[in-house]
């Protein structure tokens, strides 16, 4: 098979970057999901075991840590509607740019209340 | 040799030995993703927004919850789609990244063994989970097992 050369740029812009971010917020959230299944199933173990390991989370650099999970996964799911916005609607390929527009803002309008909230819970 | 089409036979696009999983796999990551919207920001909403927040998260906090077979059902939903969703989309980017057939295999195959493990577990854990564990003590369960 004719090997690619590697490490080139496709096309640029909005289009192949929003697609590089979508593939590394998906993959970050994918590894932070197996460690949260194999965490929580601690209160099998016993309520001590549980609150023992989450204690070691409660510091202000896993709470900023959990801001950056929560902005990945704010912006994989607008940026989820968008490409499915792309492939059903018909003038989805035409918009893509300004949908992306639209997530960016979408994700500052919920990002934002939610990390001053949480991190006021961090930081208090 | 080459054998050649009869006159005027139905064009096919794809051999009949050939699956439509690949077709089955993009529809389930729209499907997943849409139900995962809601499914995953209630769950950030209930868990780190309402009340205290990260700071209220414990064992009488998930008890709390898992005591109810409305969020039973809610996280058993959650984790099975996006266990599944996150598993297709690794692996495409495995297909689209590992070059030598050896190095696909490995990948997908530690993928397959990790998926397997956290879905079986944390079924496990939801299904078989005892809010209120014999001999725990009172100030670590929730308000649920005093009342009885």
């Amino acid at each position: 098979m004719p090997q690619a050369p590697a490490g080139t740029l496709y096309r640029g812009r909005e289009g192949m970057w929003s697609w590089v971010a979508h593939r590394v917020t998906g993959v970050l959230i994918f590894f932070f999901l197996f460690a949260h299944v194999m965490d929580t199933a601690l209160v099998r173990v016993s309520p001590e075991a549980y609150n023992q390991v989450i204690g070691t989370y409660k510091n202000p650099i896993v709470g900023l840590g959990e801001a950056g999970l929560v902005a990945a996964v704010i912006f994989h799911a607008f940026n989820g509607v968008r490409i499915i916005l792309v492939d059903f609607w018909a003038k989805g390929t035409r918009y893509q740019r300004q949908m992306l527009w639209g997530v960016l803002a979408l994700f500052v309008l919920v990002f934002a209340p939610f990390a001053v909230r949480h991190l006021m819970h961090v930081f208090a | 040799m080459t054998t050649i089409d009869a006159p005027r036979a139905k064009y096919r696009r794809s051999r009949a030995t050939r699956s439509n999983f690949e077709l089955y796999s993009w529809l389930f990551m729209r499907a997943s993703g849409v139900l995962l919207i809601a499914l995953v920001f209630g769950h950030l909403f209930v868990n780190l927004v309402t009340g205290e927040g990260i700071k209220q998260v414990d064992f009488a906090f998930i008890a709390g919850k898992w005591s109810s077979p409305f969020w039973q059902t809610w996280d058993l939903l959650m984790l099975w789609l996006a266990e599944l969703h996150g598993v297709n989309g690794v692996r495409t980017i495995i297909n689209d990244y590992a070059e030598k057939d050896t190095t696909r295999i490995v990948l997908k195959t530690l993928l397959l063994l990790s998926a397997a493990l956290v879905m079986f577990l944390g079924t496990l854990v939801i299904f078989t989970f005892d809010p209120c564990p014999a001999g725990a003590a009172s100030d670590l369960v929730p308000s649920v097992c005093t009342t009885k």
